[in-house]
């Protein structure tokens, strides 16, 4: 194995630059380092203005999302020896705005979180003192692997409608919408509804199931897209049905 | 003091070429062409017949001319990789429970004259199919259609 | 530059994990009129509450009681722990948890439906929930998600506070850098609660994120509160080697064992009590986490432990758990050690030490999270009630956050509720404070780099103050630090840029970090006996005599540590032995 390997990091510095550059750092190519651990290594040692986000180095925080090679990635979970002998490619995450070097800007997501209504609905008087709600292991189970989405936005980076499309909902927003109307202890189904039978909400979305292949949670945004259209399209038959009953 | 400017990455218009699933995608929604175009040969074909004999045979030296074939035997391509795609995404894309799902209550809201309030009602949970076995069982579906077809025909 | 403030709220909340965002609700519910904000360096969701993986406790199990909980925690504590906090601590924290049920939190189940709770070190009964092995994330996204219901709750996401606003023992807001785009602005609030979490960077291998860099307790400690009990720094049994990623206390509830280089398990050698092939609760691997801790280091002097390219280690056996087990009770763990130590933990053997995890110590506060500057309220790792003393209990961080964010939301809301506006001073504190930035930022040409000074600090803090120390290490440590001190003076700082500049972050975060290990430094200099997660070689035994006290740590105007003392409070439980094991 050699002893390093090329990283080719973008640069950009909005005060000077009209447009992104490419910096070429050569670092230590260890069997044990991240792509996180280069740039780390690049920052403390070689450019100390580097700028990207980073924090858990585990996994789970979900702020270390770029493009590696291409592919949106969390660079904490990368190795470098996987692209060896390289050069690699670090690039801020597709579909975003760059703010700064690798950070961009997740507003938009920020924005559209709050939309889907990602919280328990229901309007009954049950408090913490008549104890929990009931769910039982297989309840739990239905919408569990919508819960793990850690908001690295890396499927967001994937999709190309939310490439082409910025007003689309898109994948995380949508399947934590789909893990909230799963959760059996909550109401709230109607309400997430009205807001997903949109053009930018559910049917904006094609299938291309990129977003699901690059999840790196396994929460498999797109089943919860598809799950969600043929709900909607079961209310809007039953509305058209039964127009005026409760529903 | 203003926002400082991002920079906006923009989008290929070739962004489709730019990974081998991207490509798979497009490849499979222009599929649907094609079936449309099956379901037009189909009925020119029925009209043909309808039609009388000679009608019927100017069909098929139509349908027999090269041009025609070689559509054909492309769209036959992509119709195989239309129903291959579709049959695979089917599990993902629905949820199909077996025997071993069961009702249990639960809650959802409701407009009744009006207001919305909370109601209660059931939701199955569990017993989901593997995906195996429903991909498997639209295979059968399908052979057991064709089956049928082929037999009306050979009558 | 500011000309007043940027805005003006009742209660900022300086810091979005679990403790912050649980105030923050606590706020918008009790009392909706009062003008709230969180504050946060990094977006909440990425708060380190996020990596917790075991669990959280509360008694509710028929068997189990609140005084059994109590005892484990004073127990666990070494009893330095305040009491009267410990037993408002397990009464609300049953309660809490069901709360955050309430809010969609997905607790792992019994088939019946009801909570699950599982064992967990030092605990007599089984009273830790959880949501599978990622229980802090599943908390900060229920809660993350909740917040988002409280449209009125203002969020500052990637602001940077650099300091408090305090004027005549009073606190009346934060200077804070706006990261996105560098401008430094103002912000004053009737009342502020710190829930910044720890400082684990101090330290060179630790669980811990690089976000925690102490900055609640540095803010805090430079505006006059003082710091408590600087000195315990808990080390977590179970890291992996290089990255110090945590491999939860649950892997050894559900059955793990800690194996030395002859496949011993070598706990039973240290009072532990006797191995027995399914886990007994308050034995062997089921023990306090600065025990197991300490445990490792007599291996190592013993020559037991395995030598790895990244020091000593010790193996956490699962493979007699079975897959089933490990994939339901601990996927996450199993996801950890297949990519970032490339095995299978169904199969092989994990190679783990002793980490830093968490700081029982931080900003001083009383039972509702009040500091002794007025307005200004802690809660979550960054404050010190205490209810963990010398050594924390696995599972209890998580309710802490909880119960005592509620505690001291509440409270800063009701201190808001009654306060002045701030007086204009505080502006012209706040102009101070730009100009330093700026004139930190105009440096420019110094000559130390940042990640030199950074590496030599936690070089320093491992060889001072690990788990074990002596006055003669910490003397050194502490001369070594003042040296620290004098280089960051000449930090290097070339990034001109002020649109998101992180270089000038990991400076003033450097800056908290050396305060904080100053601190941690001569509290334990000063604490001659050993007593939990603080041990010195050169005094062995625990003194209660003349120890039973915390130590508060003062900041000079020079720049000093002054320790005071001040006693624990002991309501039920009388100073005892820790048996565990036995």
């Amino acid at each position: 194995m050699a002893d390093s390997i090329q990283m080719r990091v973008t640069r950009y510095d909005p005060d000077q630059d009209s447009a992104p550059t490419v910096a070429t750092y050569d670092v230590p190519l260890r069997k044990d380092w991240a792509i996180l651990d280069g740039l780390n290594y690049i920052k403390d040692h070689v450019d100390t203005s580097l700028s990207y986000r980073w924090s858990c180095r585990m996994g789970i925080c979900g702020s270390c999302g770029m493009n590696v090679e291409g592919q949106p990635k969390l660079t904490c979970a990368t190795f470098l020896t996987d692209y060896a002998p390289g050069p690699v490619r670090v690039e801020p995450l597709s579909n975003f705005p760059i703010v700064r070097d690798l950070v961009v800007d997740i507003d938009d997501f920020m924005e559209k979180l709050p939309r889907v209504k990602p919280w328990i609905i229901r309007d009954d008087d049950v408090t913490v003192i008549d104890g929990e709600y009931l769910q039982t292991p297989t309840e739990l189970e239905e919408y569990k692997q919508f819960s793990n989405c850690i908001n690295c936005m890396l499927c967001y980076a994937a999709c190309p409608i939310y490439g082409l499309e910025p007003d689309f909902i898109g994948p995380a927003a949508i399947a934590l919408a789909e893990r909230y109307d799963l959760d059996t202890r909550d109401a709230g189904q109607r309400e997430r509804l009205d807001v997903l039978i949109e053009r930018e909400g559910v049917w904006g979305c094609t299938f291309v199931g990129e977003c699901t292949r690059v999840c790196p949670k396994h929460v498999d945004p797109a089943g919860a897209i598809q799950r969600y259209k043929l709900k909607a399209a079961q209310e809007n038959v039953m509305a058209f049905l039964l127009p005026r009953a409760a529903r | 003091m203003s926002a400082p400017t991002t920079y906006r990455q923009p989008v290929s218009r070739l962004w489709w070429l730019k990974k081998r699933t991207y490509l798979m995608f497009v490849l499979r929604e222009l599929s649907s062409i094609f079936v449309a175009w099956f379901a037009v040969f189909l009925m020119i074909m029925i009209f043909a017949i309808g039609r009388g004999e000679e009608s019927y045979r100017n069909f098929m030296n139509w349908a027999g001319s090269p041009v025609v074939i070689v559509i054909n035997v492309v769209a036959l391509a992509f119709s195989i990789l239309h129903t291959v795609t579709w049959f695979a995404l089917t599990p993902q894309a629905m949820v199909v429970r077996g025997p071993g799902s069961k009702q249990v209550p639960a809650k959802k809201e409701v407009t009744v004259a009006g207001r919305r309030m909370t109601a209660a009602t059931v939701v199955r949970v569990g017993g989901r199919m593997p995906s195996g076995l429903v991909i498997a069982s639209q295979y059968v579906g399908l052979a057991v259609v064709s089956a049928f077809i082929v037999w009306l025909v050979l009558q | 530059m500011s000309e007043g403030a940027a805005a003006a709220h009742d209660v900022l909340l300086v810091g979005g994990g679990a403790a912050g965002l649980r105030a923050a609700i606590a706020i918008a519910e009790t009392n909706p009129s009062l003008s709230v904000a969180v504050i946060s360096k990094v977006y909440p969701m990425r708060s380190h509450t996020v990596s917790a993986e075991g669990g959280a406790a509360g008694a509710i199990a028929d068997n189990d009681t609140l005084d059994e909980h109590a005892y484990d925690t004073v127990s666990g504590s070494d009893w330095l722990c305040d009491q009267d906090a410990v037993e408002a601590f397990v009464q609300e924290a049953p309660r809490e948890l069901l709360q955050l049920e309430h809010w969609g939190c997905p607790w792992s189940r019994q088939p019946n439906g009801r909570i699950a709770v599982r064992a967990f070190g030092g605990m007599k009964n089984m009273r830790t929930w959880f949501a599978a092995d990622k229980t802090g994330f599943h908390m900060l996204h229920s809660l993350f998600q909740t917040s988002l219901k409280y449209t009125d709750v203002r969020r500052y996401d990637e602001w940077f506070v650099t300091r408090l606003l305090v004027d005549d023992g009073r606190v009346h807001g934060v200077v804070a850098i706006e990261l996105r785009t560098g401008r430094i602005e103002a912000i004053t609030a009737k009342s502020v609660v710190l829930c910044n979490g720890g400082s684990g960077k101090v330290f060179p291998f630790t669980t811990n994120a690089n976000i925690c860099t102490g900055d609640g307790m540095s803010l805090a400690y430079r505006a006059g509160a003082p710091l408590k009990d600087m000195e315990f720094v808990q080390y977590h049994p179970t890291g992996l080697p290089f990255t110090g990623i945590l491999i939860t206390e649950a892997a050894r509830a559900e059955g793990g064992w800690l194996l030395n280089k002859d496949g011993y398990r070598y706990l039973q050698d240290y009072d532990l009590g006797k191995p027995e092939p399914t886990p007994v609760l308050r034995s062997m691997e089921l023990g306090p986490r600065d025990r197991l801790s300490q445990a490792f280091v007599h291996e190592v002097e013993k020559g037991r432990t395995i030598e790895s390219p990244y020091g000593p280690i010790v193996n956490l056996d699962l493979r007699h758990m079975g897959e089933k087990l490990i994939e339901t009770k601990l996927p996450m763990v199993r996801e950890l050690c297949i990519q970032y130590e490339r095995i299978d933990p169904v199969k092989e053997l994990i190679p783990v030490r002793p980490v830093v995890h968490y700081m029982m110590g931080g900003v001083h506060t009383d039972i509702n999270g009040a500091t002794p500057i007025e307005g200004l309220f802690a809660a979550g790792e960054t404050a010190c009630v205490t209810i963990n003393g010398a050594n924390r209990l696995g599972s209890n961080s998580l309710p802490e956050c909880l119960v005592f964010g509620a505690r001291a939301g509440k409270a800063a809301a009701e201190y808001a509720s009654g306060a002045q506006q701030p007086p204009p001073v505080v502006i012209r504190q706040a102009d101070d404070e730009v100009r330093r930035i700026d004139q930190l930022r105009a440096a420019g040409r110094g000559t130390e780099r940042i990640a030199d000074i950074r590496e030599a600090m936690q070089a320093t803090m491992e060889d001072s103050a690990g788990i074990f120390r002596s006055g003669d290490s910490l003397t050194k440590g502490v001369d070594q630090l003042a040296d620290l001190q004098q280089r960051l003076q000449r930090v290097q700082l070339s990034d001109e840029t002020q649109v998101f500049n992180t270089e000038l972050v990991a400076a003033l975060e450097l800056a908290n970090m050396l305060d904080i290990a100053e601190t941690m430094l001569q509290s334990a200099l000063l604490r001659e006996e050993s007593r939990g997660a603080h041990q010195r070689t050169d005094f062995t035994t625990r003194d209660d005599e003349h120890f039973l006290n915390h130590a508060l740590a003062y900041r000079e105007e020079d720049g000093a540590v002054r320790i005071e003392r001040l006693p624990v409070t002991i309501t039920r439980w009388p100073p005892g032995e820790r048996v565990y094991g036995r």
